[in-house]
């Protein structure tokens, strides 16, 4: 377990590092000038050359790399931003929580419609209910986050009025002058980005759940447990269920990872100004710094989140043993 | 009255293809005590049977008709509450495949009390105690230990001891066995049959053996019902038909037992294949296969009757009695020539 964990945790390094350089690689090979952004529209030679010593541009890729590295790891600062020398760090921790909001309550949100309708599919195989869930999985799979977004916005937020349009609340401690802040207006605002998040994952695994139940129906420990005596309910619930799940938490540790990226459409359509949103706006304005932060940042959650998912499928599944 | 009581048991089940008649009519009892075997190539039918008094057959596609009285209640047409209340409790099976038949996610122990708590208005804690009698009783070695451990820490012959404590746990009436030492290697075939053996004694219950294998019923069975493409084809007690069986695919099945005393290139074999239950042949179903077939076997099915000298043994032939002497001697001259 300890050695498994030091194994993991070196990996992790080596993993972060690769990142970090491709970043920096692909970076500069992007045919633009932050220096020359960072003078505006009186672009002088001179300014450009200073503004370039002054966010260290004028030294090879590599020291700016070591730079990073070494600020990274002695101050555990990520730097300041090339456009408006903000603190990264505060940057991060600004937007974070928004993102963090979005993905995991969007997680909850598509296991709540998976979970049930995948199980009610497999239960009762091409009845109108199945097929129903198999027309919600097309769409799902098919529409885009953007238009559904905009849809929902429109329809829920301007036409029927029942949920905001757009915009985030504070859950804790709401800034000074905020519109508005407490855990009910953040559930309230967040209704609609998680839905449109969610659906997307909600269709497939509503398929996955499905097929999984299915499969798990026919094993010999279900018929076992039926030939105990045990009633349906509790057959679904303590033989079938837990074994059918098994999977879905390796993926939903995937999925969440990849939802980070994916979180980027749902934030611009709500407005939300989130980790996607911020490292959109960081690459169209040649921000090394941010960007690097973010994909930083990313990074260490992907590690981390994957981590916890491993360890918990090995409590889950006592089959698994981690070594 | 017997304990349990099957008259004319029929199971089809509806696939794209048509009705596929898996069971078509069975009928045998068994009592307290007594030990059934019930013996048949893959696909006879010999586990649907037993699946069906057990109502464990999907319940979508199947269609099952006739009577498994259990203390002359009907099994078959009971609510599903009072199947559930006997399954497990006054009915019990083991399954062919002890890999696959624990669940791989819950504790041994847990799955055991869990059985218990079922049935019986006890606690946690008093399942478990019952849980840890019977698994000392199948004989698994440091049985306090091994409750907390999970199936895939057990070998095969170890999980299928689990398999029995669970189904006897509750001290059922009568044990449904379907191939219970299929998936074992032979030694721990006959730790198994002995196991099994000496529980009967103790319980007192009676026991349903599904096998393919002769060698288990002379061993273990009392009675025998040899099935054929989901019929009954020939059924007595196991000393009528072994020393005077009545019906060539029963000879079959006794002269393909491989032996260790003859010197063949291969093993005697019953020519061709199992017919399929889609499209049964006409007349007698093991005509196609049957080295003595004549006319009439072709157009009629032989009814299930009893032999002249024995009317509790039953066969479905259409040989006359001078063959079927003759023949049946032969072979039994063969097996004591091997034996002596």
């Amino acid at each position: 377990m300890i050695r498994y964990l030091i194994r993991r945790l070196l990996w992790a390094v080596v993993l972060f590092v690769a990142i970090t350089i491709i970043t920096y690689i692909i970076f500069f090979m992007i045919p633009t000038d932050p220096a020359r952004k960072a003078c505006g529209q009186l672009v002088t030679p001179a300014c450009v050359k200073s503004a370039r010593h002054y966010l260290g541009l004028d030294r090879p890729v590599y020291i700016q790399y070591y730079k990073f590295l070494e600020r990274l790891v002695v101050h555990q600062s990520l730097g300041r931003s090339f456009a408006n020398r903000q603190n990264i760090n505060s940057i991060i921790g600004r937007a974070a929580p928004i993102t963090a909001s979005l993905v995991f309550g969007g997680a909850v949100t598509w296991l709540l419609l998976a979970i049930p309708i995948g199980i009610l599919s497999a239960l009762r195989p091409r009845t109108l209910l199945d097929r129903s869930a198999m027309v919600f999985v097309l769409v799902g799979i098919s529409a885009h986050p953007v238009w559904i977004g905009l849809i929902f916005s429109w329809f829920f937020g301007y036409k029927l009025g029942i949920t905001p349009i757009a915009g985030y609340c504070e859950a804790f401690s709401p800034p000074q002058g905020a519109a508005c802040g407490g855990v009910v207006q953040w559930f309230y605002h967040m209704i609609l980005p998680w839905i449109t998040f969610a659906i997307l994952f909600a269709a497939l695994y509503v398929r996955m759940i499905r097929a999984n139940v299915m499969e798990t129906l026919n094993e010999d420990y279900v018929r076992t447990a039926r030939a105990k005596g045990a009633p349906e309910s509790r057959v679904m619930f303590k033989h079938v269920l837990r074994n059918a799940m098994l999977p879905v938490v390796t993926m939903l540790g995937m999925d969440i990872a990849l939802g980070l990226g994916g979180a980027v459409f749902t934030e611009s359509v709500y407005s939300l100004h989130g980790l996607g949103q911020t490292l959109v706006q960081s690459l169209s304005g040649d921000d090394l710094p941010t960007t690097q932060g973010i994909v930083v940042f990313g990074t260490l959650a992907i590690i981390v989140f994957n981590l916890i998912v491993d360890l918990l499928y090995a409590f889950i599944d006592p089959r698994i043993r981690l070594t | 009255m017997a304990l349990l009581d099957v008259k004319d048991l029929k199971t089809y089940f509806r696939t794209d293809d048509g009705i596929v008649k898996a069971v078509d009519g069975v009928s045998f009892s068994v009592e307290k005590g007594q030990t059934l075997g019930i013996v048949g190539e893959s696909g006879s039918g010999k586990s649907v049977t037993c699946l069906t008094i057990m109502g464990l057959n999907p319940k979508k596609n199947t269609i099952s008709s006739g009577e498994a009285r259990f203390k002359d209640e009907d099994l078959l047409h009971m609510s599903p509450r009072r199947l559930r209340q006997i399954r497990g409790n006054d009915i019990a099976m083991i399954f062919q495949d002890p890999m696959t038949s624990l669940n791989p996610v819950h504790k041994i122990g847990d799955q055991l009390a869990e059985a218990v708590l079922l049935h019986q208005d006890v606690t946690k804690k008093q399942a478990k105690t019952q849980a840890l009698e019977l698994l000392k009783a199948v004989g698994i070695p440091r049985a306090e230990r091994r409750l907390g451990d999970y199936p895939h820490q057990f070998s095969g012959g170890m999980r299928q001891r689990v398999m029995i404590a669970m189904a006897l746990v509750n001290d059922p009436d009568v044990l449904i066995a379907d191939e219970p030492t299929t998936a074992l290697d032979v030694t721990t075939q006959a730790q198994i049959l002995t196991l099994m053996n000496n529980l009967q004694k103790d319980f007192d219950s009676a026991i349903i053996i599904i096998t393919h294998d002769l060698g288990v019923v002379a061993e273990t069975a009392d009675d025998v019902v040899v099935m054929y493409a989901a019929e009954v084809v020939e059924q007595g007690s196991v000393d009528s038909i072994f020393r005077r069986p009545h019906m060539p695919y029963t000879w079959g099945l006794l002269g393909s037992l491989p032996r260790l005393d003859t010197d063949l290139e291969r093993l005697v074999q019953i020519k061709g294949q199992p017919p399929s239950l889609l499209n049964p042949p006409q007349g007698c179903r093991f005509h196609p296969r049957c080295p003595y077939v004549m006319d009439i076997c072709k157009k009629e099915d032989p009814p299930l009757k009893p032999v002249t000298d024995d009317p509790a043994h039953l066969a479905a032939c259409h040989l006359d009695e001078e063959t079927k002497d003759r023949e049946a001697q032969k072979l039994i001259e063969g097996t004591l020539a091997a034996a002596s």
